[in-house]
């Protein structure tokens, strides 16, 4: 309450009946203790709330403007981007901020995965954030099936029938899923309720994903447990201004894209109106979804590629207790610094085969890509925490980032 | 801190960019298939401050309705939006004026004929896809509207298709009502070469030569895929010029405030 | 965004460890513009689109309505109600002084031609359609048309005489083309 105390009488009114400004600063407030050296990895963040915020805000204005029936998606999609006032702009807000949602998220799970925030106490924030992840993924999903182009319909009927895998209730599964005998205008009418529910459950997720931040506060570039109070700053002002900054540099590519190159992302085929007679020649899902489509192919059984597609994620939940060693960032972990970014270039080449036709060397480099990714999770990390001899920890934040003895010159920590 | 920043923003660019190639490499591989390589031409419209040239999708506009709108529908398009490449209220309306759509029911319950309104849609040329089939040997004219979004290279594509009518080699069979296209995927289109030269009179005295009429009803069928492109690329310029101010500030305010902590 | 930035000048001024700067002001006042600037699109998409404005106008044929009869045609989404008036019709709603009406208009002002009487049917209290356009419906006291919601009472001409409703029935943009063709708007 170190603000708020000196607000003005409406404030301190509502807030002594409603602690709705307390709240608010000891989330994002000078109430917060922050460690004092995060760096710009600990924007993607507060980006990612702010596009949730932008696709929430982007998406309701085209849920105004759309139609969800099969004869209609189509050209009340195109009715937005030639006739509704500025209905181009929000949609190619939309159709982009999707893509820039998938970035910003993949660069805050890596950036857990190198300074090691999944670590113990922070486990359930990290599971949280693989649910977030799965919302995330059905949204996008749900969301590019809405605008019903040939892309649209094919990518729905074979994800849907990814779970005719599953023996014995998969079909039944499937004709729930459609609401029919094929997808279609039932199953687009479920996909656009539901595609408009989710990002609500996700914002509910965030909070509960915040407040399991606060319960021990932001993890930091050094891994170690911010002790005292020379090693935090109050997140407001200098963690608030770090991200404004951030946003902006985000809004200038975001808005690159939006204006200049607006279907980079995307694919052609989803300009041509669904034809459920014809499959395109090459279908593939969005780029985001190119990793678990390589890995979903490289298991040559069908039930087997979509459990491994789901154990892909699966193998993020579990993996607090997958990793043995007790030094959270990779800057003290000589050996793993390899495997991490082994790691990463393998999400790259796995993203690389699922774009590519399921044929020849592409098949033998995404089955060799999906072996490492599970090794990686399965195998290298809990051999690796006994196996690894760490460099030596700093005592603590402070010393580490002013050098041992300095005077806390900017500690102005300010006490509740 | 600034090798935080530039570390922070290299892995950005780095899985972007990363991106950008799978993406680009993706599309590659579909173009190439089983179909040359498209030439890359040079569009106005294209780049930062792109526009599209009015005489040349004007000139377009009478290459679609003169030669393509035999077969192909624009069903996306109203005759209104015809404004956008410089014809004015009035020539609008004489263009619409000359297609009959049906109206009604009027109030003896009939449908009825009236001529087209700037309102309406452009006129299509069979009222439905089974028609359009039956009279054009089971092939069917897709539409035009968003052609030139809707296929891998996009204007680029459409011009290559309309210039890359030849001979057969030797060794292609075509059955009867296939051509030969060395640009469309599996190079057999069941299309005939629908350009051929002065088949249009440009009233700017513009020779209608193959490669002229291409080139401007790839421009005019830009402009139908993509007609907020002018306004989006004015707008994108100042959203960008004020983003990168803006941004300028917030770096600035925030080596302020965390001047203390270094 | 602009809040987070103006707390932080509050905060640093409340602090008293810097001063509200140049910088950080403009900087806040940025992230203002900016998040104003970015919300506006999504209102204006709200208005009418170009297709909804570019069906503002619409022909009727009036050759078929007899003298005495009325019509209800849709424009813009709203019933306009054309009536053939008759003779006596148009002498009552010519000869009563506008005076003592609420909204006073006189009847030449609201028709381009006496026979012809052109009204946007919706009742100016709060938007229901007012009766009186088919037979054996209320008219009300004016013999014009009674609006059931509230009871309101306009007259042959249109205006309001009795009730809550505050103006006249609106009269549309409205041209004849020929003698027969009236287009609105």
């Amino acid at each position: 309450m170190s603000t708020t105390a000196k607000q003005n009488g409406l404030v301190k009114w509502i807030d002594s009946r409603l602690p709705i400004f307390t709240l608010l600063d000891h989330s994002v407030g000078s109430g917060y203790p922050t460690p004092r050296n995060l760096n710009y990895f600990w924007n993607f963040g507060s980006l990612a709330g702010v596009t949730l915020i932008v696709m929430i805000l982007s998406g309701i204005f085209l849920a105004m403007n759309y139609t969800a029936h099969v004869d209609h998606a189509f050209n009340s999609v195109e009715r937005i981007m030639r006739d509704v006032n500025g209905g181009w702009l929000i949609r190619y807000i939309h159709v982009n901020g999707a893509s820039m949602f998938f970035i910003v998220v993949y660069i805050h799970i890596f950036r857990g995965l190198y300074y090691g925030s999944y670590k113990a106490p922070r486990e359930l924030l990290w599971i949280l954030g693989v649910v977030l992840l799965l919302l995330m993924m059905a949204t996008a999903f749900m969301g590019y099936v809405l605008p019903w182009g040939q892309m649209s319909f094919w990518g729905a009927t074979v994800i849907t029938n990814l779970f005719s895998a599953f023996p014995i209730v998969g079909e039944a599964i499937v004709t729930l899923l459609w609401g029919g005998f094929s997808v279609d205008n039932p199953t687009l009418n479920r996909f656009f309720a539901l595609h408009y529910l989710m990002p609500f459950v996700i914002v509910g997720v965030v909070i509960l994903h915040i407040a399991a931040l606060h319960q021990f506060g932001s993890n930091n570039p050094l891994g170690i447990d911010a002790k005292s109070d020379k090693d935090k700053i109050p997140f407001h002002p200098y963690y608030t201004v770090k991200d404004l900054f951030g946003i902006g540099v985000f809004a200038i590519i975001f808005a690159f894209f939006v204006f200049f190159a607006p279907n980079f992302f995307g694919e052609p085929d989803n300009y041509i109106p669904a034809n459920p007679m014809q499959t395109p020649p090459h279908i593939v899902p969005e780029w985001y979804f190119l990793p678990f489509y390589a890995i979903l192919r490289s298991i040559p059984d069908k039930l087997g590629g979509v459990l491994a597609m789901f154990a892909a994620i699966g193998v993020l939940a579990v993996l607090p207790w997958l990793d043995t060693s007790k030094i959270r960032s990779t800057k003290f972990r000589p050996v793993y610094f390899w495997f991490f970014w082994l790691l990463v270039l393998d999400c790259f080449v796995l993203g690389w085969a699922g774009g590519k036709p399921a044929e020849g060397i592409y098949v033998i480099v995404g089955r060799i890509a999906t072996a490492y990714y599970f090794l990686h999770f399965l195998v290298v990390l809990p051999l690796l925490g006994k196996l690894e001899t760490p460099k030596p920890l700093p005592s603590s934040i402070a010393a580490a980032v002013l050098g041992s003895g300095a005077a806390p010159a900017g500690a102005r920590m300010e006490k509740p | 801190m600034l090798k935080k920043l530039v570390l922070a923003a290299g892995l950005t660019l780095g899985l972007v960019s990363g991106g950008l190639i799978s993406g680009g490499l993706v599309s590659s591989a579909r173009a190439a298939g089983d179909a040359a390589p498209l030439p890359n031409q040079t569009w106005g419209f294209h780049g930062v401050f792109g526009t599209y040239d009015r005489a040349a999708a004007q000139r377009g506009f009478q290459v679609y309705k003169e030669v393509c709108a035999a077969c192909h529908s624009l069903s996306l398009v109203s005759y209104r939006n015809l404004r956008d490449l410089g014809f004015s209220e009035e020539e609008v309306k004489a263009i619409a004026a000359a297609y009959k759509v049906t109206d009604g029911p009027n109030d003896v319950g009939e449908m009825f004929e009236r001529p087209a309104r700037p309102s309406d849609r452009i006129v299509k040329p069979y009222p439905n896809e089974k028609a359009s089939r039956a009279a054009n040997n089971g092939a069917y004219p897709p539409d035009l509207s968003l052609m030139n979004k809707a296929r891998v290279g996009g204007p680029d594509y459409t011009y290559a298709l309309l210039v890359g009518y030849e001979k057969p080699p030797a060794d292609v069979q075509l059955l009867d009502g296939q051509y030969y296209n060395k640009y469309f995927p599996g190079m057999k289109i069941a299309m005939p070469q629908p350009l051929n030269e002065g088949q249009v009179t440009f009233a700017d005295g513009t020779p209608a030569t193959i490669a002229n009429m291409s080139r401007d009803v790839t421009v005019f069928m830009n402009w139908a895929a993509e007609p907020e492109l002018e306004k989006r690329h004015r707008l994108g310029v100042q959203v960008i010029l004020f983003l990168i101010v803006a941004t300028g500030f917030f770096y600035a305010a925030k080596r302020r405030v965390w001047a203390d902590i270094h | 965004m602009a809040q987070s930035a103006n707390q932080a000048q509050k905060h640093a001024t409340a602090t008293g460890e810097t001063r509200r700067d140049f910088i950080t002001l403009t900087a806040g006042a940025m992230g203002g513009i900016g998040a104003i600037a970015f919300i506006l699109p999504f209102i204006n998409s709200m208005n009418p689109a170009a297709d909804t404005l570019a069906l503002a106008s619409t022909e009727v044929d009036i050759g078929a309505i007899k003298v005495g009869q009325s019509v209800t045609v849709t424009w813009r989404g709203k019933p306009v109600f054309i009536r053939h008036r008759t003779e006596e019709e148009i002498k009552t709603a010519e000869a009563v002084s506008p005076a003592e009406m609420p909204d006073p208009q006189t009847d030449k002002d609201r028709v381009k031609k006496p026979e012809w009487l052109v009204l946007i049917g919706v009742c100016t209290h709060l938007g229901c359609v007012p009766n009186g356009q088919k037979v054996g419906e209320t008219k009300g006291d004016f013999g014009g048309w009674f609006c059931p919601c509230h009871g309101s009472h306009y007259d042959m001409s249109g205006r309001i005489r009795k009730g809550p409703a505050p103006r006249n029935l609106e009269v549309p943009q409205y041209a004849f083309l020929t003698d027969t063709t009236l287009r609105i708007g």
